[in-house]
């Protein structure tokens, strides 16, 4: 949607900061993502590390759109599709924020996973439901940057396959783990480590819902789809 | 923008009434197929709204858009000026005031009227107020000090006027003026009153205590108050008017207006987009 100017420039001017710092704000979450990832695969502490670092620049971020936000409150008292854009940015920044931690939280747990026991596969299903994480994210991300509502509905209606791909994982997982419980710890890891790439898809709905709001001014209605089952999925244990 | 394009009639505009608890609505004023004259130049277009009975509505728009002039016509003040014509109708409580034969005193004391510069009348705090009393009533003296107190307890002036009531009415400061005059406007005891930007010369804390009056008197009153400031407009009514070259663009709840206007050049207004 294209918008007119502002008689008052400068408020043009801070709702456009506002946008450029969730923006970085986006790039750095999905690098955090990718770097994880990888820092898991390879087992790469060193890389592992540098996410923990970099997810205190997206904190900084998020209070910087905190402060940007508030002081924009005060100055400019923004009203109707502005208001939006304001409350928007602090919503975004909140769920970017929280992908930021998820991140960090794969990479602490890089030095945990030792051992021999590394079947490829599960990997691969943690890797594959990343990619789908990611091509969510970054969706929602140009769906801000357009502000456009069909493409984060679309966002917010395709989290079914990835909830699906961590069901699976789930039940992979606990089959080795009934298998030999000396797998019982790398497993339980990968486990949180699937959970929490899960956790940032339901973060990005929720910035799809976000942006959904701001470009719509009415809140997203209709109930969700929803398949993650993990809640209600229990194994019989056999000797 | 070209504005072309709704140079049509306006039709009523629809209202979602969610903004009201009670679901109940009273029409108190209703304005149909309005058209205003100044000699010549037509500047109001087919204006169709309502004043809803005890709810504060307010007009806003830019400069010349014919808000104020919308206000003039609800009391006929502009009946005093040559060459000014309203063509249409404007109902209150079901009878049109724009009809020859209406009676312009009665009308004025059921439409209350506060303009943008307080106007006190060089007289007494007392006697700016008993003046219009005692054009309409005979009261004893103990009445109308008694209305008069009243009025200025209504306005929330009578705690800084009760010492000096019979002090000058222009020694007071603006903020109390204009409270004086909204003391004089419901001395009479009027069903709606007009107030046309009655905060643009005060300061902040003057405006504030304007704004919770308003509050205060919609119990009691239909209210219509044309404003420059889009805040005070979202604080202080339940109805949102926006015109714009002489039409009513969009009308709906003020929550509605201000969160999620539906025309583009309501939006491009009160964001501050306009021009």
């Amino acid at each position: 949607m294209t918008m007119s100017e502002h008689t008052i420039k400068a408020f043009d001017a801070d709702l456009q900061d506002l946008t450029r710092v969730v923006v970085e704000m986006g790039g750095l979450a999905e690098r955090l993502i990718v770097n994880a990832l990888e820092a898991l695969d390879k087992r790469d502490l060193a890389l592992a590390q540098r996410v923990i670092t970099d997810d205190a620049k997206i904190d900084a971020l998020q209070r910087e759109i905190e402060e940007k936000g508030i002081l924009t409150i005060a100055r400019r008292q923004p009203m109707a599709v502005d208001l939006r854009e304001v409350v928007g940015a602090l919503r975004l920044s909140n769920d970017l924020e929280r992908i930021g931690d998820l991140a960090k939280n794969i990479a602490k747990r890089v030095g945990a996973l030792d051992g021999d026991f590394q079947p490829q596969q599960v990997m691969r299903g943690v890797e594959h439901m990343t990619d789908l994480v990611l091509a969510q994210i970054k969706e929602v991300l140009d769906s801000f940057a357009h502000r456009d509502s069909a493409k984060a509905l679309a966002v917010w209606r395709g989290d079914e396959e990835i909830d699906a791909v961590n069901n699976s994982l789930f039940r992979e997982l606990l089959t080795y783990m009934m298998e030999d419980p000396r797998n019982i710890s790398y497993c339980i890891h990968l486990l949180f480590c699937a959970k929490n790439i899960e956790r940032m898809g339901d973060h990005a709905t929720n910035i799809a819902e976000t942006v959904y709001y701001m470009v719509e001014g009415r809140p997203l209605a209709e109930e969700r789809p929803k398949g993650d089952t993990t809640a209600m999925t229990s194994m019989p244990f056999r000797n | 923008m070209s504005m072309a394009s709704v140079h049509s009639s306006t039709p009523v505009p629809t209202v979602t009434h969610a903004a009201d608890p009670s679901g109940a609505l009273e029409e108190k004023v209703s304005v149909r197929n309005l058209n205003f004259f100044y000699g010549g130049n037509r500047a109001l277009k087919d204006i169709n709204v309502r004043l809803y009975a005890k709810k504060v509505t307010a007009f806003i728009g830019p400069s010349g858009c014919g808000k104020s002039t919308l206000l003039r016509i609800l009391n006929r003040v502009y009946d005093l000026y040559p060459n000014q014509r309203a063509v249409g109708e404007v109902m209150i409580d079901g009878q049109n005031i724009l009809a020859p034969g209406q009676d312009l005193n009665q009308l004025r004391a059921r439409v209350g009227m506060v303009f943008q510069k307080p106007t006190p009348f060089p007289m007494s705090i007392y006697e700016n107020i008993a003046f219009g009393v005692r054009l309409y009533e005979r009261l004893n003296k103990a009445d109308l000090d008694s209305r008069v107190e009243q009025a200025l307890r209504r306005a929330a002036l009578w705690d800084e006027a009760k010492d000096k009531l019979a002090a000058n009415g222009l020694s007071l400061s603006g903020g109390q003026q204009q409270r004086l005059c909204i003391a004089r406007t419901v001395a009479v005891k009027p069903e709606v009153i007009l107030l046309d930007e009655p905060c643009s010369a005060l300061d902040p804390i003057s405006t504030a205590k304007i704004e919770e009056l308003i509050d205060e008197l919609k119990d009691d009153y239909t209210i219509a108050i044309v404003t420059h400031n889009m805040q005070q407009a979202a604080r202080c009514s339940d109805f949102t008017a926006f015109m714009y070259l002489g039409e009513l663009v969009e009308f709906d709840t003020t929550s509605k207006m201000f969160t999620t206007p539906a025309d583009r050049r309501t939006q491009d207004y009160i964001t501050g987009r306009f021009g």
